[in-house]
């Protein structure tokens, strides 16, 4: 058996190497070769013009706006959502207070697990035209038309407040996975340390912030990851539910709505190529700075 | 090719050479590849079918190649092109096949056939995502139409198609000196209104600003939004009227040094008071709710009386079909003089030729292209088009015999009395990078209190950063 080890391994391994070195690898590398060039996308033919693009971007207000606009995604979107996940994975695990030293999840929790899951399969674009009508800027909105009941004037949602509104839906739609996620943690967490915090005295509050918590860690890390890269995205919200597509005056834009705006709208492939590469190279910062952060406190059980 | 990282000189720090050295090194082999991969076609002329010129063939088609035509899916439809043009190229040559498709994203369908140097024979560039067309005309895509202007109409005995034209078409789709696109449907743009609800209130269309802002403050009274149009994905209907106001003022010339991206086009006197007069209708008369909406959902609120002026072109009697109520009667006006001293009349209108067709130069059959735009601009292709879109066409009298709806026969009623007050602008689809800029500006100008002042140094900032590609 031993000779035929690599021959065996190289074997197995060639086929899913060279599909994932076709179909990733090698449009990684395209895309950067494109962003060194001038390629409008129209023909054939283009020029190298070596950095450019990447010149051209660190000179673009709307490029740093979109950035600006990032960091808020990257710091609110993770930090709601996990700790309304936690609060919601907390309740449908353990809120029911305890039964013979058990904790239980409040009442109906099966159902609720549904409920929340439910915005998860909801095709994007879907969330998007719906949260159109709930953030409808008069009477005809879900929103508004429940704010005229107690007299207040119509609020101007995706004008006024673009950003929060958007960030409103990514959580909505988010959340319902990590309380799956947080769920599926807490219950692997084992019982007799529940069973003696309970007999020490301790709280729910208390259970949940000294037991549960530093007990989820890893898993509240890992979300932190997916949602830091669900921040960098956003697009097809922004198109569907913005104003004038990451409007009004760039109020909403993001990376991806510039990629898109200079690669198909103004057939400028090159330039939108290199904000693709300084998306990809911020992403990938991101990812790892998060994934190291952590590392140090990784408590066991 | 150029590669400027060949100059190391120009950087100092040791890093950044190195990260030089590192791209200069993936530069030689990615030229090569980029051809290969990303291009991935050549730049050969592909061989391109001709037949013999006759009186017959004016333009030389060869009689048994197919002809492939990619139609626009939108608010014309398609069937204009499957029940009229096609036949019509398909009775004149019946060994011809015509490959027709539609689609609603053009760009998505048709980029990678540019890139690749397989394109359509003729295609219709419109919709929210057509292609840049300076860009493909830039990039040697698209086939200059001279002889297709020189040739005989098809059924207009005695004419070029040029001579059947309206005044100004050609010019339309003209890119530096030479015509490459025919922009087919004549377009009218004005401030679309109810005549029932104008009727009904005793009201009459407004030709003095004085006249328009008393008007408005009648439909304020009566509740009704008295002016708007829809700030999410429509801002270019507004920036148009802004611009036409500015011609009305300083004369057409403003608008002809906005195209060629003079220094201080957009600052201008005329200008200016343009869009300090739109301003104010936007802060007193309009709705800021409607920043937040498209243009579909402003326009049914139209046809639902809510709303009393609405900005827009020719086409809207069409699109709103379905949801117009009996009665409503779509009426257009002229946007009203703004000063005393205008150079133009009240009359004067936005008035172009739009909707673009053009044909691949590097198609398989690109005289073949040509011929189906003349067929198109036959008087009985222009006549069925009318009858099945409701719009007007750019061949002169082709609508005359046809029953005319009541949004068009305004239309052309004011196109009569704007006489030669007539003009238009191209910067809008030269430069995509300032449509985008001046949706943005006008928003803000009209619904977020900004200033004209702010609006024209924006536009003017923008433009002086744009690299000049056409004039006029």
């Amino acid at each position: 058996m031993r000779q035929g080890k690599y021959p065996f391994v190289i074997g197995f391994l060639i086929a899913p190497l060279a599909l994932y070195g076709m179909f990733v690898l090698r449009p990684i590398a395209a895309a950067v070769q494109v962003s060194m060039t001038n390629w409008s996308g129209l023909s054939p033919n283009f020029d190298f013009v070596g950095l450019e693009n990447f010149q051209k971007l660190l000179d673009d207000d709307k490029v740093w706006l979109a950035a600006k606009h990032h960091v808020f995604l990257l710091v609110t979107l993770p930090v709601i959502t996990i700790a309304l996940a936690l609060f919601f994975a907390f309740l449908l695990n353990m809120g029911g207070g305890t039964r013979g030293g058990m904790m239980t999840g409040v009442w109906g929790s099966k159902f609720y697990r549904v409920v929340f899951f439910l915005p998860q399969v909801l095709a994007v674009v879907i969330v998007g035209v719906i949260f159109g009508r709930v953030y409808a800027p008069d009477g005809s909105g879900v929103l508004n038309r429940f704010l005229e009941l107690f007299g207040v004037d119509a609020v101007q949602f995706m004008a006024e407040y673009g950003l929060w509104s958007i960030l409103g839906v990514l959580v909505w739609q988010a959340v319902g996975f990590y309380v799956v996620l947080f769920a599926a943690g807490m219950s692997s967490i084992p019982a007799e340390i529940y069973e003696a915090a309970v007999m020490d005295g301790a709280s729910r509050v208390t259970i949940f912030f000294r037991v549960t918590i530093p007990l989820l860690m890893e898993t509240v890390k890992v979300a932190w990851v997916y949602l830091g890269i669900l921040a960098m995205d956003a697009f097809a919200l922004v198109m569907v539910l913005s104003i004038d597509e990451g409007g009004p005056d760039g109020a909403t834009t993001v990376l991806p709505v510039q990629i898109y705006k200079s690669g198909i709208r103004e057939s400028d492939y090159g330039y939108a190529s290199a904000l693709g590469v300084a998306l990809a190279v911020f992403t990938i910062i991101f990812a790892v700075l998060s994934l190291r952060g952590g590392k140090r406190n990784a408590v066991e059980h | 090719m150029s590669n400027h990282t060949d100059s190391p000189s120009a950087l100092n720090r040791r890093s950044v050479l190195r990260r030089t050295a590192a791209v200069g090194l993936l530069a030689t082999p990615a030229a090569g590849l980029l051809s290969a991969c990303v291009g991935g076609g050549t730049d050969e002329p592909t061989t391109q079918a001709t037949g013999q010129v006759s009186a017959e063939n004016p333009l030389g088609v060869s009689v048994d190649t197919p002809v492939e035509v990619v139609i626009f899916d939108g608010g014309l439809g398609t069937k204009y092109a499957t029940d009229v043009h096609v036949p019509s190229y398909q009775k004149k040559f019946p060994n011809s096949k015509v490959t027709f498709s539609s689609t609603q994203e053009v760009s998505t369908a048709l980029q990678p056939r540019f890139a690749s140097n397989t394109p359509p024979d003729m295609v219709n560039n419109a919709g929210s995502k057509l292609m840049d067309q300076g860009k493909l005309v830039e990039a040697g895509q698209v086939a200059d139409l001279t002889d297709l202007f020189a040739a005989p109409s098809l059924d207009i005995a005695g004419k070029t198609v040029a001579d059947t034209l309206i005044p100004g078409t050609i010019e339309q789709g003209t890119f530096n000196g030479k015509p490459y696109v025919l922009n087919y449907a004549y377009t009218v743009f004005g401030l679309w209104y109810s005549g029932k609800l104008f009727k009904d209130n005793g009201w009459t269309a407004p030709t003095s600003w004085a006249d328009f802002t008393a008007l408005l403050e009648k439909m304020k009274a009566k509740g009704i939004t008295p002016y708007s149009y829809a700030g999410a994905n429509a801002a270019y209907y507004q920036y148009l009227v802004i611009l036409t106001t500015a011609a009305k003022i300083g004369g057409p010339d403003v608008l002809k040094a906005i195209d060629n991206l003079e220094k201080g086009a957009w600052t201008n006197d005329a200008v200016k008071q343009a869009a300090t007069l739109w301003g104010e209708i936007g802060a007193k008369y309009g709705n800021k709710a409607h920043l937040g909406l498209k243009h579909t959902e402003v326009q049914l609120q139209q046809n639902q009386y809510k709303v009393g002026f609405y900005p827009s072109g020719s086409w809207l009697e069409n699109e709103q079909s379905k949801d117009t109520p009996a009665g409503f009667d779509y009426q257009v006006a002229a946007i009203p003089g703004a000063t005393a001293s205008d150079k133009l009349p009240a009359t004067g209108l936005y008035a172009a030729a739009g909707e673009m067709y053009f044909v691949a130069s590097k198609g398989k059959n690109v005289q073949g292209g040509k011929e189906y735009l003349r067929h198109m601009l036959s008087k009985a292709g222009a006549k069925g088009f009318t009858e099945l879109t409701k719009s007007l066409t750019v061949v002169t009298g082709a609508a005359e015999g046809l029953t005319l709806s009541p949004g068009l026969t305004s239309a052309n009623a004011a196109l009569t009395a704007a006489g030669a007050a007539n003009f238009s602008f191209r910067w809008d689809a030269w430069y995509k990078n300032l449509d985008d800029e001046c949706r943005a500006a006008t928003n803000k100008l009209m619904f977020q209190g900004g200033t004209a002042d702010e609006f024209c140094t924006r536009m003017q900032a923008a433009a002086d950063k744009t690299e000049k590609k056409f004039s006029r």
